[in-house]
């Protein structure tokens, strides 16, 4: 059964009618075109399709719409807007991805994390940076460079 | 030299146009995977004709302008791809310098980013583009001697920007025009034939535009996403199913594969007379070795387009190979290869044939159900775990001798398995997974494995590079395939490095030898020396990390014989579980083209080899697939992977090799001789869990 549901993405609002069970990644990717936010594995195992609901990193895998209605949600595209995120800018000047398709959703947490880091004044440390990203899954073996990456972002350096 | 990529494309337009605006198109057969080679190629280009990188546009592999060059694969794309560039760039110069002295009326010209300047008169390749033709055979030795600009120095990876920025960049995020959504219905196991299916209660559902049953095959078209997704589930609770599973299970692999039906093939065999004998009395060590089957598990699933219309099928894909997916797309729809055309678009990462070809299939069949509209299709990650073709799970006996010095003096090896190749085209009937399923279809026969010139597949790496006195090897390719396998990154030279170098350091271990001194008295090559001699520097060995359940593993393979030389340390704590502490590898790719790129290559590959060595199997029971979601299925995450130190080689006097395989089996060797090491437990059947320890304590007792 259809219903209809409001919701703010990256700052405009949006009205979408479908199932209430269905998961906010394919309103973003199919209704709202919005395709930065990936597809993994539908069961909230991998990351791939982080989000920021009212801030916080969920998987919009497998957020139903029902429990996003009348939240905000922010998407990697917004994170590289006016100017790209710290994160974003380490990321590129170490290299830190291979097929990069972990990327949007461990952009997404990280930027969280170098927010926090920021606005506490401290730079994150290895171990603190592997156990936020622990449940974001990379095959190509990228790891260590997005650690580096996400640890100079919260040090200012990128 | 010719390359096989320079002989099926042998014109300069075929690999380079260049264009009056100031750019370069260069076109090549190789796909961007996520490893880089779009980067790679395009500075090699640059270099070739004395332009600016910036200048050099890489144009996706397709069927329509783009070079045959068969798959991206074998750690080749820089050494076939890169060279035929080079040369065709090269040519392409020579033939602008002697225009551009012409246009002049000079007998020298020196190149600057393309201008062609001699004392204060200069013209330019944007200039001349008009009036010098490309369509000209060139040969591999064409040009003279040019400067390194572009190679050598780390350029940043052209695709990296959007895919950090989230923009449209991935087949996933292509949009076309009137674009509809489509779901394939794989069957609950292997076997099973559809046995109902009522597609009108599907058709009903909001948004469908097709139901495509055929066969066993089932199909659904929507207007989105997420109309897909339902009518799938409803065609899923909809079907009935029936029809016998294969019997094989996880747990009998190892017997199925040393016990079913063999082609066996001979890639060395000793004089018998004039050795054999030598070796009688001598010290004998003899042992088999296994892995599971392995899954791709790339992040992204497989993905693809199609649209069928009046001109014919088009395919966006993101398979390995263009060339041969037409061909098999081609013979499953019975129509004239012309018929269809099949551009690369980039995927998430690809290690090996997965499920892109597949996928473009299934998109193939569903778009000809809506003429005149491109259907988008994904796969669910269970389809991805569980149904693209896996890395084939092997056996490999080995036995040496070994005189009283601990000299190796014979080497004798057996491997068993399926053979690593069912990429499309290249079977005899197609290798794509719904042809397999359609009523006028046929299953996919057994793999091959690709010949001894091209690195076989079973055999791969399974003759060592030291010197072990005479050498007998037999490959024993299965002639029936239950569990679909195919080519996944090193092929066998996965297990046989790891049990080459098992092995070694089990006879350094019986002549009271350092294992590093031990492979240093039984090789000659001196590359393969120096990357040895470089890790031992890089971690000082033979200093062991401390610790009761502390250990230090060596690997070393050069790749195929023929490709990069690898040498891996690593230090690991094998309590509960092993974890790696640290890393080091040496490697010599020739010259470096990309020296970042080449890193990123090689540490990944490692990450990876680590992962497949100490936790994954594929795992099925009455023909299903358990291990079909993450839970099951686990890799190696962020928590798990150690501080890793890569030194190159770099060797700018000698041709440019692969890297994208060579860390495999040096990465596995080295995990499970770090893993003795630390308990005196030799494990020889990966993955290297505490189960599998258990199992060779037991055995060892």
């Amino acid at each position: 059964m259809e219903t209809s549901h409001t919701l703010d993405v990256n700052g405009v609002q949006h009205d979408v009618t479908c199932d209430p069970q269905t998961p906010l990644l394919w309103v973003l990717r199919d209704s709202l075109g919005l395709t930065g936010t990936r597809f993994g594995c539908g069961a909230g195992s991998c990351g791939a399709c982080t989000v920021l609901l009212d801030g916080a990193p969920v998987h919009s895998c497998d957020t139903p719409m029902w429990s996003a209605d009348g939240h905000a949600v922010t998407t990697i595209e917004h994170l590289g807007r006016p100017e790209p995120h710290p994160v974003q800018r380490a990321l590129i000047e170490h290299q830190a991805g291979q097929c990069g398709y972990c990327l949007s959703g461990i952009t997404v947490r990280a930027s969280v994390l170098v927010d926090e880091a920021h606005s506490s004044g401290r730079t994150l440390t290895d171990a603190e940076v592997r156990e936020a990203l622990d449940g974001h899954l990379c095959r190509c073996g990228a790891h260590n460079r997005i650690v580096a990456a996400v640890i100079d972002a919260s040090a200012g350096q990128a | 030299m010719a390359t096989p990529s320079i002989e099926a494309n042998p014109l300069i337009s075929q690999w380079i146009d260049i264009s009056a605006t100031g750019v370069v198109r260069a076109r090549t057969g190789k796909s961007e995977l996520g490893q880089g080679i779009a980067t790679a190629l395009a500075q090699i280009v640059a270099d070739a004709l004395g332009v600016d990188v910036s200048r050099v546009q890489m144009q996706a592999p397709g069927t329509g302008s783009g070079p045959d060059e068969g798959f991206t694969a074998g750690s080749l794309s820089v050494q076939h791809s890169g060279s035929a560039l080079d040369a065709a760039g090269r040519a392409a110069r020579n033939l602008f310098e002697v225009e551009a002295c012409r246009a002049m009326g000079v007998d020298e010209v020196r190149l600057d980013d393309g201008w062609f300047i001699a004392g204060e008169r200069r013209t330019s390749y944007w200039e001349l583009a008009s009036s010098v033709g490309l369509d000209v055979a060139f040969d591999a030795g064409a040009g003279g001697n040019v400067g390194s600009r572009a190679i050598g120095t780390s350029l940043p990876r052209r695709d990296l920007v959007d895919k950090v920025l989230g923009a449209p960049r991935f087949l996933h995020d292509l949009r076309l025009p009137g674009m509809l959504f489509g779901r394939v219905l794989r069957p609950p196991y292997r076997g099973a034939q559809l046995g109902s299916l009522e597609p009108g209660a599907v058709a009903a559902l909001p948004g469908v535009e097709a139901v495509v049953v055929d066969g066993s095959f089932v199909g659904v078209v929507a207007d989105t996403e997420i109309h897909a997704r339902e009518a799938l589930e409803a065609a899923r609770v909809n079907a009935t199913w029936t029809g016998a599973a294969p019997g094989v299970t996880t747990a009998d692999v190892r017997t199925f594969l040393t016990e079913a039906a063999a082609e066996s093939t001979p890639l060395a065999t000793r004089d018998e007379d004039a050795s054999l004998a030598d070796t009688v009395g001598q010290a004998r060590l003899s042992a088999r070795y296994s892995r599971p089957f392995l899954a791709h598990g790339s992040i992204g699933p497989s993905v693809a387009a199609a649209l069928h219309d009046d001109a014919g099928l088009r395919v966006w894909t993101h398979t390995q190979g263009v060339y041969p997916l037409r061909k098999d797309i081609a013979r499953a729809l019975d129509v004239p290869v012309d018929a269809v055309s099949v551009e690369h678009v980039e995927g998430a990462g690809c290690y090996g044939h997965n499920g892109a070809d597949d996928v473009a299939y299934d998109a193939a069949l569903l778009a000809f159900a809506v003429p005149g509209r491109p259907v988008h299709v994904t796969w669910s990650r269970e389809d991805e775990l569980g149904w693209a073709p896996f890395g084939p799970a092997m056996v490999v006996d080995i036995e040496s001798t070994c005189d009283g010095d601990g000299t190796i003096t014979s080497w004798t090896w057996n491997g068993f398995g399926n053979g690593h190749s069912s990429r499309p085209s290249t079977l005899r009937t197609p290798s794509l997974l719904a042809f397999a399923s359609q009523s006028a279809g046929h299953a996919i026969p057994p793999s091959n494995d690709p010949p001894m010139t091209a690195g076989q597949g079973t055999g791969r790496n399974a003759i060592p590079g030291y010197e072990v006195g005479a050498v007998t090897a037999v490959a024993h390719r299965l002639t029936e395939m239950p569990i679909r396998a195919s080519a996944l990154r090193s092929l066998g030279a996965h297990l046989n490095v790891f049990a080459i170098e098992q092995h070694m350091d089990d006879l350094a271990q019986h002549a009271g030898a350092d294992p590093l001194e031990y492979r240093l008295r039984h090789l000659v090559d001196p590359r393969g020396r120096a990357v040895l001699e470089r890790v031992a520097e890089m971690c000082d060995w033979p200093t062991r990390p401390t610790g009761d359940a502390a250990g230090r593993g060596l690997g070393f393979a050069r790749y195929k014989g023929t490709g990069a030389w690898c040498a891996v340390v690593v230090d690991v704590e094998a309590e509960e579980r092993i974890r790696m502490q640290r890393m080091w590898i040496a490697v010599d790719v020739g010259r470096v083209v990309n020296p970042d790129g080449v890193v990123n290559q090689i540490e990944g590959g490692a990450i990876q080899s680590a992962s497949w060595t100490l936790l994954e199997q594929v795992r099925f029971a009455d023909g299903r697939v358990v291990s079909d979601t993450w839970e099951e299925y686990p890799i190696l995450t962020f928590n798990d992977v150690p501080p890793i130190e890569v030194s190159l080689l770099d060797r700018p006097d000698q041709p440019w090799l692969g890297a994208g395989e060579a860390s495999m089996g040096p990465t596995a060797a080295a995990l499970g001789n770090a893993l003795m090491d630390a308990t005196g437990i030799r494990v020889r059947a990966l993955p290297l869990t505490p189960e599998s320890i258990i199992a060779a304590m037991e055995l060892q007792a």
